[in-house]
């Protein structure tokens, strides 16, 4: 019932349509610059009493120390989850997690399953594929529920309905909540604590109702066999402790090697994410605990393209990451576009390099369109609690897309920079270019470069170039 | 390193560079077989093509005390992003001479404050003055508060602040044309800012951001100029 990103069409595209929508822009402006100004000032607390710049390096250090050593870490984490009562299973793809999470639904013999808010599972596209079997997956976060009432998709990874206002949240509610439970109130107003109250009422009973819960997981913890899961509300806590199956599906680059690693994750990650010391919920389960909680506990370990991007000298960087969103908050980019026209549930500069890095560059246009979505202003890296070089990542993957159509008929831009590389090897060609500046802006104005002239103006041509001057003048000494 | 486009487009900032410069007593030549830093190409993904341009501005400036430019981006392709063209080429002798030259390369206000320990350059500009860092000067390179110590010893001039100062303009190379639409609404929030300033010129270190903020500002009619900061300082009663 919620929507996908399949057939999304390419960045630039997206983003034209994504630009004209006022209340998009609005509502992105309004929250990205609050989260801006929350985080900031935590930060700066920080700096106060020790380093961010030191937390910083020590979140990204255990994430590192994981990811170079991430077959064992996994071994570790399969053993200790497995003598904490938990089963682990392996997938090595999106349609092999789904079979696994739908097969063990389907032995239960459930119609519905309700799940806390995970990004893994929108990226296999896992309520779709349990729809398919005839098992309805019900999102309980309340962004998430606004997005899948709405038959809508998320756009921001912390805030999935960033792009919505309360007004049609309301609407929402009103006309889709009875068709797949409790009803809202007729009487419902637009007040975020009414509307609230009736999400709660909706979802309360889908919680007590629910034989089975599905959940993704911030981290995994190999030296304990331990799942954390960090929200705001306590949806997700209802989901992981009332059902009698809990089925985490867990991507591979989430393993942390020992307990304590997590100690500047947590500390980075709400900060850095929505604004916060620390986030109001935080869930950590080691297997089963006997008489207290989901007494059969399944964990899915997914690869699905991040060992293609772990082999990726330089893009492995990208699986340090801990999904806070700083990147999508300060990014000038995100900020006008939103997250829908980066076509997946990783939107901004972090789904930039992490879409294309998992999928593979050059496999389609709208994944060759990513690295291109960034100005390379550089404001993610300068954000990002773990370190990621973003702008360093998009540039090479740019490299990685341009090699993946050399050999073929060679599109025009690619003939533009060949041309450029020979005139800009030897000044005198170059030189040469420049007698027909003036030409070249006059034509650019007239019929080319409508892509830049349709909103700026091109400046006027000089009478010389700068090495005539220069050769006229004797470099301004005559 | 007048760079490709003050060369073809605003002669007035080269020109400007070197009277600057020559006042404050440095030996300047503009050695003629400069093209272009290769920019372009690298942050477009053409690295093969970037590699011989990469190997003319290192032949070029191989034997200077120091390579000074009037943009961030360059110099900020120059120091960090000649060694990934030099690692595709293969060619070990190129590495060795990046590795000469990339560190000796600088953006005009950091040559003035860190080597020349200069921040009044005598000049004289008596108009109102907002300034934008550009994003290159301001996060690859690190260039901070310089360019505004600069300013701020200018005498006539009033600076007056820029809203979302360290927001970019939304130029980014060839994000402009690939990303047009994009790139035209946050130099337009970017234009917004500067008029609300009431300056009449906008001023920044490099002319690729100036002209995509100053070509939204002419088109709007703004009545405000884009002036690189290289002319502020060389401008003398």
């Amino acid at each position: 019932m919620t929507g996908t990103f399949v057939g999304m069409p390419a960045f630039p595209k997206a983003a034209h349509e994504a630009l004209g929508n006022a209340q998009l822009r609005h509502n992105l402006a309004h929250a990205t610059g609050t989260i801006r100004a929350k985080r900031q000032r935590l930060v700066d607390e920080v700096n106060e009493n020790s380093d961010w710049e030191e937390l910083r390096l020590a979140g990204a250090g255990v994430k590192e120390a994981a990811l170079r050593d991430l077959g064992t870490q996994l071994e570790l984490l399969e053993s200790t989850l497995t003598a904490n009562g938990a089963t682990v299973h392996w997938a090595r793809d999106a349609a092999e997690a789904n079979a696994i999470v739908a097969s063990i639904a389907k032995g239960h013999g459930v119609d519905e399953v309700v799940k806390v808010k995970s990004m893994v599972t929108q990226e296999i596209g896992l309520n779709e594929a349990l729809e398919a079997e005839g098992i309805a997956a019900w999102e309980t976060d309340l962004a998430e529920l606004i997005v899948q009432l709405g038959h809508d998709l998320p756009s921001h990874i912390l805030v999935p309905a960033i792009h919505r206002n309360r007004s049609e949240i309301r609407e929402i509610f009103l006309t889709e909540m009875g068709a797949v439970g409790r009803p809202a109130p007729d009487d419902l107003t637009d007040e975020p604590a009414v509307l609230a109250a009736a999400a709660r009422a909706h979802l309360r009973e889908k919680f007590l109702r629910a034989k089975v819960g599905v959940s993704g997981a911030n981290f995994a913890v190999a030296d304990t066999g331990t799942l954390v899961v960090v929200e705001s509300e306590g949806n997700g806590r209802m989901c992981l402790t009332l059902p009698e199956v809990l089925i985490s599906v867990v991507g591979i680059e989430k393993v942390v090697p020992t307990w304590d690693g997590l100690d500047p994750l947590l500390r980075l990650l709400p900060r850095s994410s929505t604004g916060e010391r620390m986030n109001p919920y935080t869930s950590t389960w080691s297997g089963v605990t006997p008489g207290d909680g989901p007494q059969e506990v399944h964990v899915v370990l997914l690869d699905n393209g991040r060992t293609n991007a772990l082999a990726d000298e330089v893009g492995r960087q990208a699986l340090r990451c801990i999904r806070c969103s700083a990147c999508l908050n300060v990014c000038p980019v995100y900020e006008r576009t939103g997250g829908h026209a980066y076509g997946s549930v990783y939107p901004g500069p972090i789904g930039a390099i992490l879409n294309p890095l998992l999928k593979g560059p050059g496999s389609d246009e709208q994944v060759d369109s990513l690295p291109y979505a960034s100005s390379l202003c550089g404001a993610c890296f300068e954000v990002c609690p773990v370190l990621i070089d973003i702008p360093s990542v998009l540039v090479d993957l740019r490299a990685q897309v341009v090699d993946a159509h050399r050999g073929g008929v060679p599109k025009v831009e690619a003939l533009a920079f060949k041309g450029a590389a020979v005139a800009l090897s030897d000044s005198r060609k170059l030189a040469f270019g420049e007698r027909f500046t003036k030409i070249g802006l006059r034509l650019a104005r007239r019929v080319g470069a409508s892509k830049w002239t349709s909103a700026r103006d091109l400046p006027p041509a000089p009478r010389e170039s700068f090495r005539t001057w220069w050769k006229r003048t004797d470099g301004g000494r005559r | 390193m007048v760079t490709c486009i003050n060369d073809a487009l605003y002669p007035g900032t080269g020109q400007a560079v070197v009277t600057l410069l020559r006042r404050l007593g440095v030996d300047v030549e503009f050695p003629e077989s400069q093209t272009c830093c290769a920019q372009p190409m690298v942050n477009t993904g053409y690295l093969d093509e970037a590699v011989p341009v990469v190997r003319n501005f290192v032949d070029t400036f191989a034997g200077y005390d120091a390579v000074v430019t009037p943009s961030g981006s360059c110099a900020g392709c120059a120091r960090h992003q000649h060694s990934i063209v030099a690692r595709r080429s293969g060619d070990a002798g190129l590495a060795a001479a990046v590795a000469e030259t990339s560190p000796k390369v600088y953006e005009l206000s950091e040559f003035l404050v860190d080597v020349l320990g200069v921040t009044d350059v005598g000049a004289y500009y008596p108009h109102t003055v907002t300034y934008h860092p550009t994003c290159h000067s301001l996060r690859m390179l690190g260039v901070g508060e310089r360019p505004r110590q600069l300013l701020e010893k200018v005498r006539g001039i009033t600076l007056l602040e820029l809203e979302g100062a360290d927001q970019c303009c939304g130029f980014g190379g060839t994000f402009a044309v690939k990303n047009a639409d994009t790139s035209v609404a946050m130099g337009t929030d970017k234009a917004r800012h500067v008029q609300d300033t009431g300056a009449e010129v906008l001023t920044a270190g490099d002319n690729s951001c100036l002209t995509h903020i100053g070509g939204l500002m002419t088109r709007q009619q703004s009545g405000v100029r884009s002036v690189h900061l290289a002319e502020i300082l060389a401008a003398t009663e």
